[in-house]
């Protein structure tokens, strides 16, 4: 089955040719991939949609995770926040406590949906439930930003990657920020081709990223690069819908990031062995947690 | 193009904290009672790699366990499912192993009761993806994604037809195909992905052709 793009050019085009948003290209080719009814897909999407709506409200009412490395901060967030005096803004910091909300619901082993993987599945929830307050979208625009961040991601997942063992936390985290600024746009009524510059610009603020859980625990840093990437997610919307572009086409970016990933030593992906990971800190963390591991056994 | 759907990109919905190392795991470990056919009583899991180093912080083991019990990556039982094994009288061992794998999310999932006992290979890809390497020692390729029909026959000519016209009968499109042999004219298996799920009738009627031992199936 040929898939209707390949990259974010035909995506792009594809959109502008026939007056499509990216979210319909995305339910188009899922229809022509799968064979399911459109009104399956939705139904599907809503679910999960639900399913994000259910991890922040938790979240938000303060979780912890068993570790005890994370929890807490979406609340002390929120209440920071409740005071009307931050100085990044309302909704960069709605953002931002909604995006640490689901990760830490996620540490605590709580029930989320990956946006791609499940490290990285605050961002586009994050955004997403910030957004909302400000634009007041239906429930299925809400449905079609998944979409839109799902297109993104499908690119990349396709072309480079989206997992932290195979490129770092660029490839995921940096992915789910691009995908998540690439869906804002179509939201706030930006076109096809803005979204490709603002996931440009955001992925290009995120390459280098590496992966270095503490104890390889999808805990520290993760959430908080979760919170940062629903800030630049936000910036960059922002920055495209002003008008920006980026100097470098957004399929040569996602090239770029795949080749940093190649480049990046073991240690820095997923092992555990360097960066946060093999800090003073970090070490005494792990032996902490996992001091003394014994073989597990039932009955 | 490895990823097809939107919803490996926004999705699984599953349990915490790692889709490769929590919901990939419980997949495999799913895929192997599907392959088993029924609530094994006793598993001993090799964890190979990351598995190996990683897997108590992202709960593979949990995982696994609640994907023999036959639950969804979003199964909230996952997260007691130790307690759940015990109830359900099935005892387990994790053995972290140091060996060379290609992969470095591997498990080997050994599974048994009275009656028999079965050898599965997993692979856990990314973002929840997985793949089944080897089955009771035939190295096979099964990405869990499509309903799949493994047949286990004796190594003669016109079984591979048999079965392919079965499926062309009832109108069964294949999506992929191995088959493999650990020795010339003994014991084959047959790994054929298909495009929808497959009745119990279409199921009764490969069982009852010549020269097959075993067909299981794996729903979508």
């Amino acid at each position: 089955m040929e898939a209707l793009f390949r990259n974010v050019r035909e995506l792009v085009e594809r959109a502008e040719k026939e007056q499509k948003l990216i979210s319909e290209i995305m339910i188009e080719q899922e229809i022509l991939m799968t064979n399911r009814s459109r009104e399956d897909i939705m139904i599907q999407m809503d679910r999960n949609l639900t399913v994000m709506e259910e991890a922040v409200e938790k979240g938000l009412k303060g979780v912890h995770s068993v570790s005890g490395l994370t929890g807490g901060d979406a609340v002390l967030l929120q209440a920071y926040r409740e005071k009307g005096n931050t100085l990044s803004g309302d909704l960069l910091l709605d953002a931002v406590s909604k995006a640490v909300a689901t990760n830490e619901v996620n540490a605590a082993m709580g029930t989320i949906c990956a946006t791609p993987t499940a490290g990285s599945a605050g961002v586009v929830p994050g955004t997403l439930f910030a957004v909302k307050n400000k634009l007041n979208p239906t429930r299925e625009q809400m449905i079609r930003y998944l979409f839109t961040a799902g297109a993104f991601g499908f690119v990349v997942a396709n072309n480079a990657s989206i997992s932290g063992a195979a490129g770092g936390c660029q490839a995921e985290v940096g992915s789910a920020a691009g995908m998540a600024s690439a869906a804002i746009i179509e939201m706030a009524g930006g076109t096809p081709q803005q979204s490709s510059e603002a996931f440009a610009i955001t992925m290009k603020n995120m390459l280098g990223l590496v992966c270095d859980p503490v104890a390889g625990l999808v805990e520290v840093p993760c959430v908080k690069r979760n919170a940062m990437g629903a800030a630049n997610a936000v910036v960059a919307a922002d920055m495209a819908l002003a008008g920006v572009t980026s100097r470098i086409p957004c399929d040569e970016v996602i090239g770029a990031m795949f080749e940093i990933g190649q480049s990046m030593p073991s240690a820095l992906r997923e092992t555990a062995k360097g960066g946060l990971a093999a800090t003073p800190t970090g070490k005494w963390l792990e032996s902490k947690i996992f001091g003394g591991a014994v073989v597990g056994s039932g009955q | 193009m490895k990823f097809k759907s939107v919803f490996d990109i926004i999705g699984p919905v599953m349990i915490g904290p790692s889709s490769s190392h929590t919901a990939g795991a419980a997949r495999i470990g799913r895929v192997a009672r599907d392959l088993f056919g029924r609530q094994p009583e006793w598993a001993k899991v090799h964890l190979y790699g990351s598995f190996a180093e990683t897997y108590k912080g992202h709960s593979t083991d949990v995982a696994i366990i609640g994907g023999l019990l036959d639950y969804d990556t979003f199964d909230e039982r996952i997260k007691t499912s130790f307690e759940e094994a015990q109830k359900a009288g099935m005892s387990y061992e994790f053995i972290p192993e140091t060996g060379h794998v290609d992969h470095p999310n591997t498990a080997r999932i050994v599974i048994g009761d009275k009656d028999a006992e079965m050898s599965m290979m997993g692979i856990s890809i990314g973002g929840g993806k997985i793949e089944i390497t080897e089955l009771n020692g035939f190295p096979l390729r099964l990405s869990g994604n499509h309903p799949a029909i493994l047949v286990v026959h004796e190594d003669r000519s016109g079984c591979i037809a048999n079965v392919a016209n079965c499926l062309y009968k009832y109108d069964i499109n294949i999506g992929h195909m191995e088959v493999s042999r650990k020795e010339k004219g003994r014991m084959a298996l047959m790994v054929i992905e298909v495009d929808q799920n497959v009745d119990k009738e279409v199921m009764d009627e490969l069982t009852e052709l010549p020269n097959i031992t075993q067909v299981t199936r794996i729903a979508d």
